[in-house]
């Protein structure tokens, strides 16, 4: 990207003013470029046209989006904070209230994995602590491409196939970068997920959601008000680093080549936890003194979205001079400041008689404070370098007048997504037994311990349930209840069926934070695509959203707020659409927090609710190499809610033992992950009940189990492998004293399913004469369970 | 009683160890830039990443205006406990032996550990049976302890060598397994594991940690006697 410069920068040399072609190159249209000459009245100088082109890129503008996302539920009893500031809040009681969001640092991550994934960490935590929260707790969504190996389909343009190093390399990166910020600035990182699939190969995620604390009253808004108040800049030096990184990486699609990455690597962000712990014990000392009248972090495009943003709020205008800002390197032009990323930077608006005490507070704190410039009331955004105007815009034009586009979704009439590439050895006349150890060791299920481990996921000492302990993660508050947060999105299955791939994220976080007994009380969510411009992403992103709405109202979880991601494509295609979602929920006793592993030999095991299992995208099929069904089931909402109660009040009233929600892999997968978590075997014999659960009306596999596909009918075929492999939502495995479990029977639909006892995990089919159809001893599945650990020596 | 937790610019588990420090008896912190220890009978350096870990690990803020009047205190025979960052602080500090270096793994690790108890009757684990396992999390990437081969001799046969890692525990490479030292006047004891974090069974998996904060009590309450 090139910026002209000039050394004679003013709005009045004609001869230095840039021109259309520039427009061009920092990602306006022309059409957006004719505006902004409308909106300003005259051809934009280099600052002016530097700030329209970030402000106005798809990151900061939310173009293509914003009308789509004006479609979802916001509000709700428990909101206290919706969609807008810098975080969302819910209210928790005991007068505090919940801070979360989730936002993206994709294309900074692919560049540079570790500095973009820990930046991504750091912009976080600042939105939680911009509103005034403390953060208390961090958790990571990540996709990358397979990390063995790349799909035999995958060979458009000749390009190499991928050998899964650089998805190795990436993975290592972010999730070192992950943990270098959180554990440093001492926040843990308690939860998260990280999926393998072949489209996320050239354009890997880095999703990061954050939560934070706050007495109700502490909470601050962005909004700039009260002309002739002064505007402070606190926290890190200013640089060169960043200069036009997240908003312009972020609206345009990467190379396909990843050598030409190396030259964007200057646009990624470098991120220095410990000055952010210092610039967040600054802003929150500064907002209990009641010092502050508005605070906003820098984020993308710097100074220029803040100011301008703080002053859209507030119907106010702002005066800011350059030259108040304190730089790390000298000879910085105007547009440099406006633009810089440099991280740990905080803005905000103070009357003129605490100015002394907050530059105190910041001397105290060891971080930069000056005085940049005042709200005034002209409603123009005024840039100056030493009381010389060099920019003059007015804030309506740069922040609400951008143009919003209308998306023209159509359908894909063929398959977008080239079949995953099928996993040597395998096929449907595996036995149980060979299909369960290689779900169990694929990339997508194996145990993330060797990711986990790399966090502190304990420290502030509120965690109840740190990872692998439970479907959700549990943080205690202050009177003895807790908060539960889930973040899921499987977008292998939202790329099957967009609209309905999305409900079942939203209902699988729903049921994760039920698994612990929490009920939620709202949702943040992060919409990952590929380019909006094209029919088939805008059909992939309508529906999402449309998924996102009806499952959030269904649940009575509003959105309180969330990040849009799009351009996440590149010459070998898109990414499988990504609606990451971020669920908070509430539980009332926080020492009943459920588990996931089983616990006490003898305890009964059930299958709680009515899933429709199917093979249809799901982690077998996809082993398979199986292409993407065209739609999934129909999801019967109503009950899936119904058993997330049932589940819940029994968790709450602490009768039972352990429940784990049934997702990726299906109902083998999750009985083998009890077994794990609780160290103990199970003794599970499928009967007439479950079959007639899983499918009512359809004849029930009868007879060989002990190998699936051998001299059997192929509806009878897949009903084997449907039943302990399908996926979908809405079914529990619970466990605990047999009365307990058979009184959940009471209200929702429940199978019993067998004993937990003794160090193996044998499954068999009730009135079998062929003997057991799968026993894995508890090391042989945690051998196949440990698979992703090769991937860190 | 009262414990003294200092404070750092970018201390991250200073909190978590005044909270476990005040079941035991009181306890406040102690900002790095003051000099005054405010009466602590026992001080803690706490866990965390003081001053972003530049240079070297702790070798900042041992230099700090608080440290200084630690060092003094400890010359007299206060207790002084130092935890993972604390750790390495009371290393650089030269109060403790020995120092600490990357893991092997070159990672950070977070793992539930055992510890083996070494020494009982000690300052920091007369709470303790001579060989019970405690079990205690730790967090961090720069835990290996090192010191030559004499000094860990001498150590040895003096009883400085407090606290092991179980076998199968030491995930960092720390020789001889150590997890805790304390120096020849036993007044002095760093480890790294955090017991602070492990004084609740809800949110530690244990309450094992709180027992080296009761040494330290009984320790303080028996030398008040003593001098009655």
């Amino acid at each position: 990207m090139v910026i002209p410069s000039s050394k004679d920068d003013t709005h009045t040399d004609a001869s230095a003013s840039p021109t259309v072609e520039d427009a061009l190159a920092l990602g306006l249209t022309r059409t957006e470029y004719e505006l902004v000459c409308q909106k300003q009245t005259r051809p934009p100088n280099q600052v002016e046209l530097a700030m329209y082109s970030l402000l106005w890129s798809e990151h900061c503008a939310y173009k293509h989006s914003k009308k789509l996302l004006r479609t979802l539920p916001t509000e709700g009893e428990h909101v206290v904070m919706g969609p807008g500031e810098n975080a969302g809040a819910v209210d928790v009681g005991g007068g505090l209230v919940c801070a979360f969001k989730v936002e993206s640092h994709n294309h900074p991550s692919a560049v540079e994995p570790f500095q973009g994934a820990a930046t991504g960490v750091g912009g976080i935590l600042r939105d939680i602590f911009a509103i005034g929260a403390r953060p208390i707790a961090v958790l990571d969504s990540l996709r990358f491409g397979e990390p063995g190996g790349a799909p035999a389909a995958d060979s458009t343009a000749g390009a190499a196939a991928p050998t899964g190093t650089r998805s190795r390399y990436l993975l290592d990166g972010a999730v070192s970068g992950i943990g270098h910020y959180g554990n440093s600035i001492g926040v843990p990182t308690v939860g998260g997920e990280v999926y393998f699939e072949a489209p996320y190969e050239h354009n890997c995620l880095v999703n990061a959601m954050a939560l934070g604390l706050a007495p109700r009253e502490r909470l601050v808004r962005s909004a700039a008000a009260g002309p002739g108040n002064l505007l402070i800049l606190f926290g890190a030096s200013t640089g060169r680093d960043g200069i036009g990184g997240a908003s312009v990486l972020a609206s345009a699609e990467l190379g396909a080549d990843g050598d030409r990455d190396v030259d964007k690597r200057p646009t990624v962000q470098v991120g220095d936890p410990f000055e952010e712990k210092k610039l967040l014990e600054c802003s929150l000392e500064l907002l209990e003194r009641g010092l502050l009248v508005s605070l906003q972090d820098l984020g993308a495009a710097g100074l220029t979205s803040s100011a301008s943003e703080m002053a859209s709020k507030g119907g106010v205008g702002i005066d800011l001079d350059v030259a108040g800002v304190p730089l790390r390197e000298p000879d910085l032009e105007p547009f440099e400041v406006m633009v810089s990323e440099s991280q740990e930077r905080m803005l905000c608006v103070v009357e003129p008689a605490d100015e002394q005490a907050v530059l105190e507070l910041c001397a105290k704190w060891e971080v930069n404070g000056s005085v940049i410039g005042t709200v005034t009331d002209t409603g123009r955004m005024r840039v100056l370098r030493d009381g010389e105007l060099v920019g003059d815009m007015p804030v309506a034009a740069l922040v609400d007048d951008c143009p919003l586009y209308d998306l023209q979704p159509q359908k894909p009439s063929a398959p977008i997504y080239a079949a995953p590439r099928a996993t040597a050895g395998l096929t449907l006349a595996s036995t149980p037994r060979e299909i369960l150890l290689a779900i169990l060791s694929s990339a997508n299920i194996s145990s993330r311990r060797p990711l986990f481990e790399q966090y502190d996921s304990i420290v502030q000492s509120r965690t109840v349930r740190r990872p692998e302990q439970a479907d959700a993660a549990v943080l205690a508050l202050p009177d003895g209840s807790a908060l539960a947060v889930s973040i899921d999105c499987n977008g292998r299955r939202v790329a099957a069926d967009p609209y309905t791939g999305t409900v079942e994220a939203v209902l699988e976080c729903a049921a994760n934070l039920a698994c612990v007994g929490a009920a939620p009380l709202g949702t943040t969510n992060n919409l990952n695509f590929g380019n909006p411009e094209k029919p088939h992403i805008a059909w992939q992103l309508s529906e999402s959203v449309r998924g996102l709405g009806d499952a959030c109202r269904a649940l009575e979880a509003p959105i309180v707020g969330g990040n849009v991601s799009l351009y996440n494509e590149g010459a070998t295609g898109p990414i499988y659409p990504t609606p990451v979602i971020g669920m908070v929920g509430r539980l009332p006793a926080a020492r009943r927090a459920g588990r996931l592993g089983f616990a006490r030999p003898g305890d009964e095991i059930a299958l709680v609710g009515a899933p429709r299992p199917s093979l249809a995208a799901s982690e077998l099929a996809k082993l398979l190499g199986q292409p993407l069904p065209d739609g999934l089931p129909a999801i019967d909402v109503a009950a899936a809610l119904a058993t997330h109660a049932a589940v819940r009040d029994a968790v709450r009233a602490g009768t039972l033992s352990s429940a784990h929600d049934i997702a990726e892999g299906g109902l083998a997968v999750a009985l083998a992950e009890c077994c794990l978590a609780g160290a103990i075997g199970a003794q599970v014999e499928l009967s007439e009940a479950l079959w007639e659960a899983f499918a009512p009306g359809e004849p029930s596999a009868p007879g060989e189990p002990s190998a699936i596909g051998t001299a059997l009918a192929p509806p009878a075929t897949t009903a084997l492998a449907t039943a302990l492999f399908g996926e979908a939502p809405g079914g529990f495995v619970v466990s605990g004293e047999t009365g307990a479990v058979r009184a959940l029977g009471e209200h929702v639909p429940l199978v019993p399913l067998g004993r937990v006892g003794d160090d193996v995990l044998s499954i068999v089919e009730a009135g079998a004469t062929a003997g057991t159809m799968l026993t894995l001893t508890l090391d042989e599945l945690a051998a196949a369970h440990a698979s992703l650990a090769q991937l860190f020596v | 009683m009262k414990f003294g937790i200092l404070r750092f610019p970018g201390s991250c588990d200073e909190v978590d160890a005044l909270n476990a420090a005040s079941r035991v008896a009181d306890a406040e912190l102690i900002w790095h830039g003051d000099r005054d220890l405010k009466g602590a009978d026992a001080i803690v350096v706490p866990g965390g990443f003081s001053y972003g870990d530049y240079l070297r690990a702790g070798a900042i803020a041992r230099f700090s205006p608080a440290m200084e009047s630690v060092i003094a205190f400890a010359n007299d025979g206060g207790l002084v406990l130092g935890i993972c960052n604390g750790f390495q602080v009371l290393c650089e500090a030269r109060l403790l032996p020995g120092a600490l270096l990357r893991s092997v793994s070159l990672r950070f690790t977070f793992r539930q550990v055992e510890l083996e108890v070494l020494q009982s009757g000690g300052s920091f684990t007369r709470a303790c049976a001579l060989g019970e396992h405690l079990s205690i999390p730790a967090k961090h990437s720069w835990g290996r302890y090192y010191a030559d081969a004499d000094t860990l001799a001498a150590m040895d046969s003096s009883g400085q060598l407090v606290l092991r890692y179980a076998p199968g525990h030491n995930f960092n490479g720390s020789l001889h397994d150590i997890a805790g030292v304390c120096n020849e006047a036993g007044n002095v004891f760093g480890m790294m594991p955090h017991p602070e974090h492990a004084v609740d069974e809800l949110t530690g998996g244990s309450a094992d940690g709180l027992r080296i904060f009761e040494s330290m009590r009984l320790t303080v309450e028996g030398a008040a006697v003593a001098a009655v």
